[in-house]
């Protein structure tokens, strides 16, 4: 059982200028199991969704609620958030020199379980799941993404995903910058986590692409900040026809 | 005994000679870097408006500046491979070796009232690895005590050596090193300011890197009241390379500098400076110079520094200050980078995002920030102690201050 409900989310962010409001009341139920995909043009507030959820500390909460599995998310701090459940695969993977990748992969499994996980097994799992999205072994022994190609950054998200669990999975552009190879063995590992029973997934995207891989249960158009229309995998196949045109024009 | 400038010995000639082609080089009008000389008389007692201690509180000094005599000394312990020696020489003794006049005004007291210096000796063509380091730590018993320090490095041609020397307990110290590295040999050397609080260290490590030769200097200044270190290198042929490393950690109050320089004297040549520090707690302050020099002849010669400062709470001051003064265009290359940051708070983010708490990402980041300078001490056993020796001075104070913090 995963759950989670966003309610009429209203977000600004601090500009020059005063605040500006970025959304304008978002509203989404990802139930149990499900796939759900946000679609959107650029600059439509996608990555404001995602770090507003995560709880990144540039984006004020205006108004309305996000809950997993009934808990209130928005009274949570950002690491008691991953810890309840949620994750976010980012759009832009932070470099943390002199940080090798196992460290944090053991720091983070360490965190999210409340205990260190026996050696044995997590050398085993962390091998496993860089093999799987292609990384070679030495790949644990760089800094966190620090010299990464965009592809080694999205696939070392995906290895997160994997080896942390969560019960929600927010994948913020995970496609943008893969060469078709990297896009299936992203979507590869994607299907895997949601594959196993209750695991939600948001998968923002602005292209159609990744859609062929893993297909959404529901998808969302999101522009200016708030869902314009929400339907079937067909949406998305009208936008991959049609583009957002319709979308922006009918907010003019 | 005390030797004075006046002294006619035999050493003197050696000293000449140097100081006298150093100045057919040109002599350097920097207020920057005064000229070396033995004579008290060049070295003033300091206001505290002089470009090269306007950074430093003098009354912390407790008087060293005055230059009283005084017989005590650190006690001495040394580990010493096969063929290495460790004797006292005279002052005479240690300019006939080639040491490097003093530069600044404790380095010229200290030669003047050591009595005599301490020769650090690694034969040519002795080839020690970093399995086994030379150590020498030195020992304090006392914090009122004064301490002048006189020492000599000499690795002979071809060697090769690793050499830890380590400071602690208390005094008020000033001391002046000088590192002669043969033709070709190889030096990786460490200088640990691990003092207790109330130490005070005006310290000044001064190298020669010979012909081809490779040195690797990295000073670490954790204790002390007050630690204040030079770092010079200049070279004695061409294709020298020189390494400077510095790591440091300054708690509530403490004052630590470190002023580097390197002059460029020979064509071929190699620089490359990397200090990074960390501060911490009300009053905390950190000093750093880096002064690079590439003189007329020295064409075709590198050069890099970086010194990065992570200010970890309110309350603290990093000064750092790039020079470089360029008199040859025909260089391969000189860059420096200098930056004094706080937590950088999309890094805290993207830690926190998987479920690591706000004190454990702090950890994390700082861990990285120094590790990759650690790695690049070269000393395996020296590391691991620095890793925990940085984590400890993160719990003390850190920790406890940001636990509260972390739920927002
Ligand atoms: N710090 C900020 N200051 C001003 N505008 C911002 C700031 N952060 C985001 N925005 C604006 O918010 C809007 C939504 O951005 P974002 O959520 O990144 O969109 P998307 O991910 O859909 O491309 C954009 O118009 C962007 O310019
Ligand atoms: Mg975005």
């Amino acid at each position: 059982m995963s759950e989670l409900v966003i309610k009429d989310l209203q977000v600004s962010v601090d500009t020059e200028d005063g605040p500006k409001e970025i959304l304008k009341g978002v509203t989404l139920t990802i139930a149990s199991g499900e796939t759900h995909a946000i679609m959107g043009p650029n600059g439509s507030g996608k990555s404001t969704l995602a770090y507003s959820i995560a709880g990144h500390p540039k984006y004020t909460i205006t108004g309305g609620s996000v809950t997993l599995d009934g808990e209130d998310v928005l009274s949570m701090s950002v690491d008691e958030r991953a810890r309840a459940g949620l994750f976010l695969a980012m759009q832009y993977p932070v470099e943390v020199p002199g940080v090798s990748v196992a460290n944090f992969l053991r720091t983070a499994k360490t965190a999210i379980d409340g205990e260190a996980p026996k050696l044995r097994t997590w050398v085993k799992d962390v091998n496993g799941a860089l093999d799987r999205l292609n990384l070679d072994s030495t790949f644990s022994q760089r800094s966190v993404n620090e010299g990464f190609s965009g592809g080694e950054k999205k696939r070392h998200e995906i290895a997160q995903l994997e080896l942390l669990d969560p019960k929600v999975a927010i994948l913020d552009e995970t496609d943008s910058g893969l060469d078709i190879d990297a896009l299936k063995v992203v979507s590869e590992g994607v299907n895997r986590f949601r594959g196993q029973e209750g695991k939600g997934v948001l998968l923002i995207t602005h292209y159609t692409r990744i859609l062929r891989y893993i297909e959404p249960d529901r998808v969302h158009v999101f522009v200016d900040g708030r869902v314009a229309e929400s339907g079937g995998p067909e949406l998305a196949d009208e936008l991959e026809a049609n583009g957002y045109d319709r979308f922006l024009k009918a907010q003019v | 005994m005390t030797v004075t400038d006046t002294d006619p010995g035999t050493g003197l000639d050696t000293a000449r000679d140097s100081v006298a082609s150093a100045l057919e080089q040109g002599r350097v009008e920097s207020h920057l870097n005064p000229p070396p000389s033995y004579d008290l008389a060049d070295h003033p007692v300091p206001t505290g408006r002089e470009e090269v201690w306007r950074f430093t509180p003098l009354k912390r000094l407790r008087g060293i500046l005055d230059g009283e005599a005084s017989d005590k000394q650190l006690r001495r312990e040394a580990t010493l491979p096969e063929g290495v020696t460790l004797t006292e020489i005279t002052a005479e003794q240690a300019r006939e070796i080639g040491e490097l006049a003093p530069n600044d005004r404790p380095s010229a007291l200290a030669v003047a009232n050591a009595g005599g210096a301490v020769l650090l000796d690694v034969p040519a063509d002795l080839e020690l690895d970093s399995t086994e380091p030379v150590v020498v730590t030195l020992t304090g018993e006392d914090a009122e005590d004064l301490v002048w320090g006189h020492v000599v490095v000499r690795l002979g041609r071809f060697s090769k050596a690793t050499i830890v020397l380590r400071h602690t307990g208390s005094a008020r110290y000033a001391a002046t090193t000088t590192v002669v590295v043969g033709d070709g040999a190889e030096l990786n050397m460490v200088s640990l300011q691990d003092w207790a609080d109330d130490a005070v260290h005006l310290g000044r490590d001064a190298i020669r890197v010979g012909r081809d030769a490779s040195v690797k200097h990295t000073s670490v200044s954790f204790g002390g009241d007050v630690v204040r270190m030079h770092a010079n290198v200049q070279y004695d042929g061409p294709g020298g390379e020189a390494e400077l490393l510095g790591l440091y950690f300054a708690d509530a109050g403490q004052h630590l500098e470190h002023r580097l320089f390197a002059d460029h004297n020979q064509p071929r040549t190699k620089s490359n400076v990397v200090y990074k520090g960390a501060l911490q707690g009300q009053g905390a302050r950190t000093v750093w110079i880096g002064n690079v020099l590439i003189r007329k002849v020295a064409e075709g010669i590198e050069t890099y520094e970086e010194n990065r400062n992570l200010v970890l709470t309110d309350g603290c001051q990093a000064d750092s200050v790039p020079n470089l003064e360029i008199e040859t265009g025909e260089i391969e290359g000189a860059g420096h980078a200098s930056a004094t940051a706080r937590f950088d708070d999309e890094q805290l983010f993207y830690l926190r995002a998987r479920g690591i708490s706000d004190a454990e990402a702090r950890r994390l980041v700082l861990h990285g920030f120094f590790q990759d300078l650690i790695r690049k001490v070269g000393i395996p056993s020296l590391e691991e102690q620095l890793t925990a020796t940085v984590e400890a001075e993160l719990a003390k104070n850190v920790l406890d201050e940001l636990a509260p913090a972390g739920a927002s």
